[in-house]
C-alpha cells in the first residue's frame, strides 16, 4: 500500500496516530525513517510529522535542563548553555546529518548509532513521553529496555541535571572514521566527585549490546573511590560485564570486548 | 495513489509539483523537477552525494521528507553558476583538480558552499569538518580541501 | 614510408607538443563542477518503470519452489521476469573471447550458490511498489552444506559449488586445474639455500564501494532496437554480453555509458544490464534497475580474496635462489574475471627479481561467496603485497637492508624471466634508488651505482634444467628452517594418485621459435572453440 503522510499541530492528536496504527512511524529529522523508506521497508505505511512548536525548545534555565525531541544536534552545538553535551553531538555524522537528526530521534538509533543517547544515560537522564493516557517522565535507562515498545508513543523532551563539575562528565566515542560514522564502541561517564572520592558514578556505553547500556560493574568499581591508577584498573576490568556486543561490519565482537576497558581507562585518565 | 501538492523554491524560481506519500526530495527534484545535479549514492546519510541547501542550511535531500519544503527555498548546485559564469568554488574545484569522476562533486560543492557562506575565512580543520558529510572515492580528499582554501582565499583577495 | 606534410595549414597548427610538465586539465572537469556530466541515471524516461530482484537469503541452497502468484497481483507491478523467461540464462563474461564455460544464470532456476544471488525481478510502476511486491515472492529453499574458504573448498568431498567446474576449481584448456609455473628445480634450491622461509599471507574480498552505484536504464527505441543507459566500465564488453544473454544481434542494442561515478573495475559485470533491457522488452516501457547501497557493498563484486603461500631459499649474501608459490583466488561462486585474475597472477611470478628457480601453482576456486571481479590490478596486486611483505622479511633474516635487498635480487635487462621471456626495459633497481633518495634512506655506494642496463644476461639469460614433476624434498640438516614446515612440502589435495595418469601432450605451439631457445608457451587462452 502507498505511504501516507500525516502532519498534526498538536503532539497529543500524533501519539494516537501512532498507537493506533501498526504501520505508523514518527518523522523527526528523517535520518531514520526516510533512510528505511529508501531501502524498501514497506512496514512503514504511515509517516507522523507534528508541527507543535513545544518540540523544539531549549530550556536552560533551571537546574535540569530540558531539550525538546525535536532540537536538532546542531542546534544543540549552536546552544553555548548546552557546551556539555557538545562532544558527544559533534560526534555524529557530517553538518548535514547534524541539521536533520534529532535529540528524540537518536534514542531510537540502533547500535552503531545512538551516541548522543549515551552520554544522556551517563547523566541519567529523563524521558518525557506523550503516551495514550498522557504524559510520563519515565527514566532513560527504563525507556531504552522497552524502546520496542515505545514505538506507539511520542517523546516530548529529554532533561538531565548538568554535570557535577565541567570535568566530571566525559565522552569519548572510537570509530573507524572521524567524526562521522557508525561507532566502534561509545563511552560515556560522570562521575561527580564529593571530598575526593566518586558518588554517583554513572558509566554508559554504545555499541555494546542491544541497546545503550550502563556498565554497572564498572560503576561500582568506582563508586566511594579516588580516581587514582588502581581505580581506573578495576572499572576498566570490570567493564565489559553484562555487555553482549555484535559482530558487524565495523568490528566484531571480540574486538570490542578487548578494547571497551582501554579504551574506558584512557577515558578516565583524561587521555586523548 | 493520492498525491500532495508542493510549491518551493528551486534555485531562486517557484516551482510546484504533486507528489506521492512518502517520496524524498532526491528524488522529487531529480524525476519531478529535472534537476539531475543532485545524486543517489547511498539513501542511508553516509555518502553526502545528495547533499542540498534548504534555507542556506546542508541537508541530504535523500533523507528529507519532499513535503517538507513546501514554502523553502531548496539550493542545489545548477543555481550555483553566476548566469554564465563559474561560481567562485566551482573556479576553484577546476584549477585544483577536485573532481576526477565527479560523482561526489555537487555534495562536495554544496558543502563548501553551506561553509563559506557561514565562514568565509575557513581553517584547514574546518574544511574538513565541512565536508566530513561527502564521501570522496577518488581523489583522496585533499585536492578538494586545497580547492576550498583557495575559493576562500580568492574572495579574501578580492574583498 | 609515412610522409608528414606539416606544410600544409602550418599557420593554424601548434606542433610544439610539450605536454610534459604542465598540468592539463580534464575535458570533463567543467561538467563536473557545473553538474552537467552525466550519469547513467541523470535522465528522465516518460513511463519509466523500476526493476527489483529477490536475493537469495541462503549461500547455498537448491530452489524448490519459487511462488510469485501473490506479487503478480501485487498492486503497480507490471512484469515479473525469472530464469525462464532470460533467452540464454547461462553466461560466463570472458565468453566473449572463448574463455571459459558459461556458468552463471542471470536468475536463478533451480539452485543458488551465494547468499543475495537474483532469483526474481519485479518491474513495478515504483520502487516500492517492486519491494512490497518482493516482499510476497515465496522461496522453498532447501540449504545445502556451503563453504567459504578456498583450501577447504578443494579438499575431497567438499559441497560442490558450480556443478560446472565440480571439483571447485576453473578448469584451463579443458584439462588442467590450475595455472602452473616452473622455472629449474626449486627443491634444489632449498637444499642450496642458507635460509628458507615459508609464509602465509591472506587479503579479504575488498569492495570498491564507488559513490555511485551499479545501474542501468533500457528502454524501447526506434527500429526494435533499444536504448541503454549504464553505469558500465565496459561499454562494448556490456552490449556483447547483453546481445548473447538475450540472443538478439549486437546491432539491437545502442548502449550510451556516460560518465562512470566510480567504476575501479566494480562495473564490467554487466550486473543490471541484462535484466533492464529484458524488462524493456517485455513491457515496452523503459526499465531502471539501479542497486541500493547495501547492495552494492554487499552483492556488488569485490576484489577477490587470496590466500598466497611463498617459500623462499635465500643465501646468506641475499640472493634469493629458489621460490615456491601456491596461491588461491576466491573466486565465489561464478567464474567472471578470476579465471583471467589467475592467469596474470601465473605470468607476474616471482615478481621484478631474477630468482635461478621459481615454482608457482595457482589456482581459481570456487567458493559460496560473492563473486569476485576485477579491481585495480587484480590478480598482481595482491601478490605483490605477499611478495614485497616477503622481502621484508627475508631481507631482516639474512640482516640486509630491505632496499639493498631487493636491489641484490632486482632482474635486470637481458636476464631470463621464470615464463622464459627476456626481460626488457627493466627498471626496479632506479624505482628502488630514486624511492631511497626522496626518502631519505641510505644506500651504500654500490647500490647507488646498480643499473638496470649492467650485469644482466650472460649467466642468468639462460633457462635451467627443469624437473617435469617436483622431486623429492631434499632437507640439509644443518640448514636453518623457519615456521610453517608442516610435514611435507605437497599440500594434501596435490598429491598424485598412486598411479598418475600420463601428462596430456601440450597443444601444437606456432613453429617460431626465439632465437635465445626458450619454448614458447601456447596461447593463454588454448585452442580455439567455436
Amino acid at each position: 500500500m502507498p505511504v501516507t503522510v500525516k502532519t498534526f499541530a498538536s503532539s497529543g492528536e500524533a501519539a494516537a496516530a501512532l498507537s493506533s496504527d501498526r504501520g505508523a512511524r514518527y518523522l523527526g529529522g528523517g535520518t531514520l525513517v526516510m533512510r528505511a523508506l529508501n531501502e524498501g521497508d514497506v512496514s512503514i505505511s504511515t509517516v507522523v510529522r507534528v508541527t507543535d512548536r513545544a518540540l523544539t525548545r531549549i530550556d536552560v534555565s533551571g537546574a535540569r535542563v530540558v531539550i525538546g525531541a525535536g532540537v536538532t544536534l546542531a542546534r544543540v552545538l549552536a546552544e553555548r548553555d548546552l557546551a556539555f553535551l557538545h562532544p558527544p553531538a559533534r560526534s555524529i555524522g557530517g553538518p548535514a546529518v547534524r541539521n536533520m537528526g534529532t535529540v528524540g530521534g537518536n534514542l531510537f538509533a540502533p547500535s552503531p548509532y545512538g551516541d548522543f543517547t549515551v552520554a544522556l544515560l551517563a547523566l541519567d537522564a529523563t524521558v518525557s513521553v506523550q503516551g495514550g493516557f498522557g504524559v510520563r517522565d519515565v527514566p532513560i535507562e527504563e525507556f531504552l529496555q522497552s524502546r520496542e515498545r515505545q514505538s506507539g508513543a511520542l517523546v516530548l523532551s529529554v532533561s538531565c541535571q548538568r554535570p557535577a563539575s565541567a570535568d566530571a562528565f566525559r565522552y569519548r566515542k572510537i570509530a573507524r572514521i572521524k567524526p562521522k560514522g557508525g561507532s566502534v564502541i561509545t563511552l560515556a561517564a560522570h562521575l561527580p566527585m564529593s571530598g575526593g572520592r566518586i558518588t554517583g558514578a554513572r558509566v554508559a556505553l554504545g555499541s555494546m549490546a542491544p541497546t545503550q547500556m550502563r556498565a554497572k560493574a564498572a560503576e561500582r568499581a568506582l563508586e566511594g573511590r579516588s580516581l587514582d591508577a588502581s581505580t581506573m584498573a578495576a572499572a576498566a576490568a570490570a567493564v565489559a560485564e553484562g555487555s553482549a556486543p555484535a559482530d558487524n561490519a565495523l568490528a566484531s565482537a571480540w574486538y570490542r570486548r578487548e578494547i571497551v576497558g582501554v579504551h574506558l581507562r584512557r577515558l578516565l585518565a583524561g587521555q586523548e | 495513489m493520492p498525491k500532495t501538492a508542493l510549491q518551493f523554491h528551486h534555485n531562486g524560481r517557484e516551482v510546484a509539483i504533486f507528489v506521492d506519500g512518502g517520496v524524498n526530495l532526491l528524488v522529487a527534484l531529480r524525476e519531478l523537477i529535472g534537476d539531475m545535479t543532485p545524486k543517489f549514492g547511498c539513501g542511508q546519510g553516509g555518502c553526502g552525494a545528495c547533499s542540498v541547501l534548504i534555507d542556506g542550511e546542508l541537508h541530504l535531500s535523500c533523507l528529507t521528507l519532499a513535503e517538507t519544503v513546501a514554502g523553502r527555498s531548496v539550493q542545489t548546485l545548477d543555481g550555483l553558476k553566476d548566469g554564465p559564469n563559474l561560481h567562485p568554488l566551482q573556479r576553484a574545484f577546476a584549477d585544483n583538480f577536485a573532481a576526477q569522476c565527479g560523482y561526489c562533486t555537487p555534495g562536495m560543492l554544496m558543502a563548501a558552499k553551506a561553509l563559506l557562506d557561514r565562514n568565509p575565512q575557513p581553517s584547514r580543520a574546518e574544511v574538513i569538518e565541512a565536508i566530513s558529510g561527502n564521501i570522496c572515492r577518488c581523489t583522496g580528499y585533499e585536492p578538494i580541501i586545497n580547492a576550498v582554501l583557495a575559493a576562500a582565499s580568492a574572495s579574501r583577495a578580492r574583498a | 614510408m609515412l610522409e608528414l606534410r606539416k606544410d600544409i595549414f602550418a599557420d593554424e597548427r601548434d606542433d610544439n607538443l610539450k605536454e610534459i610538465g604542465k598540468g592539463t586539465q580534464r575535458q570533463d572537469m567543467l561538467g563536473h563542477v557545473t553538474g552537467t556530466s552525466t550519469y547513467f541515471d541523470d535522465h528522465k524516461l516518460q513511463g519509466m518503470l523500476h526493476l527489483k530482484v529477490l536475493r537469495s537469503a541462503h549461500p547455498h541452497a537448491r530452489l524448490r519452489r519459487i511462488d510469485t502468484a501473490e506479487a503478480e497481483r501485487s498492486q503497480g507491478v507490471r512484469r515479473i521476469i525469472r530464469g525462464a523467461d532470460v533467452p540464454r540464462n547461462l553466461n560466463t563474461l570472458l565468453s566473449l573471447i572463448n574463455f571459459g564455460k558459461d556458468d552463471e544464470p542471470s536468475l536463478a532456476v533451480d539452485k543458488v550458490r551465494y547468499k543475495g544471488e537474483p532469483i526474481v525481478a519485479i518491474v513495478a510502476d515504483s520502487p516500492r511498489e517492486a519491494y512490497e511486491a518482493i516482499g510476497k515472492v515465496r522461496v522453498d529453499y532447501e540449504p545445502l552444506p556451503a563453504v567459504f574458504d578456498v583450501e577447504e573448498a578443494l579438499k575431497s568431498g567438499a559441497p560442490v559449488v558450480n556443478e560446472t567446474y565440480p571439483k571447485n576449481t576453473f578448469v584451463y584448456h579443458d584439462v588442467y586445474d590450475h595455472q602452473k609455473l616452473r622455472f629449474g628445480d626449486v627443491e634444489r634450491g632449498f637444499a642450496e639455500a642458507d635460509h628458507v622461509l615459508e609464509q602465509r599471507y591472506q587479503m579479504s574480498p575488498i569492495e570498491h564501494a564507488p559513490t555511485e552505484t551499479n545501474g542501468s536504464i533500457a528502454a524501447p527505441d526506434t527500429n526494435g532496437r533499444y536504448v541503454v543507459y549504464t553505469s558500465t566500465q565496459a561499454l562494448f564488453f556490456s552490449l556483447d554480453t547483453c546481445a548473447k544473454i538475450l540472443d538478439v544481434p549486437s546491432n539491437t542494442f545502442h548502449f550510451i555509458g556516460g560518465t562512470v561515478g566510480g567504476g575501479f573495475g566494480g562495473k564490467v559485470d554487466t550486473l543490471t544490464e541484462p535484466l533492464a533491457i529484458l524488462g524493456a522488452m517485455l513491457t515496452g516501457r523503459p526499465v531502471r534497475y539501479v542497486l541500493g547501497r547495501e547492495e552494492e557493498m554487499q552483492y556488488g563484486p569485490p576484489r577477490g580474496a587470496e590466500r598466497i603461500y611463498v617459500k623462499d631459499g635465500v643465501k646468506r649474501d641475499g640472493r634469493i635462489v629458489a621460490r615456491k608459490i601456491r596461491a588461491y583466488f576466491d573466486s565465489g561462486a561464478y567464474t567472471r574475471l578470476s579465471s583471467y585474475a589467475v592467469v596474470k597472477c601465473a605470468a607476474h611470478l616471482p615478481g621484478p627479481y631474477t630468482i635461478p628457480n621459481v615454482y608457482g601453482d595457482i589456482y581459481c576456486v570456487f567458493t559460496n561467496r560473492t563473486p569476485a571481479t576485477a579491481m585495480r590490478g587484480f590478480g598482481v596486486t595482491g601478490m605483490d603485497f605477499a611478495l614485497e611483505c616477503q622481502m621484508d622479511k627475508l631481507a631482516h633474516l639474512v640482516g640486509i637492508d630491505p632496499m639493498e635487498f631487493r636491489l641484490i635480487n632486482a632482474y635486470r635487462d637481458g636476464d631470463m624471466k621464470a615464463h622464459r621471456r627476456e626481460a626488457k626495459n627493466t627498471a626496479l633497481i632506479e624505482c628502488v634508488q630514486v624511492a631511497a633518495e626522496k626518502a631519505k634512506w641510505p644506500l651504500r655506494e654500490e647500490f647507488k651505482r646498480m643499473s638496470s642496463r649492467k650485469d644482466g644476461g650472460g649467466s642468468r639469460a639462460a633457462i635451467p634444467p627443469t624437473p617435469r614433476e617436483a622431486a623429492a624434498p631434499r632437507v640439509s640438516p644443518a640448514q636453518q628452517r623457519t615456521s610453517y614446515d608442516r610435514g611435507s612440502s605437497i599440500p594434501p589435495h596435490e598429491r598424485p594418485p598412486v598411479t598418475p595418469a600420463p601428462p596430456t601432450p601440450p597443444p601444437p605451439s606456432p613453429p617460431q621459435s626465439p632465437s635465445h631457445g626458450a619454448t614458447r608457451f601456447s596461447s593463454v587462452f588454448g585452442t580455439r572453440r567455436r
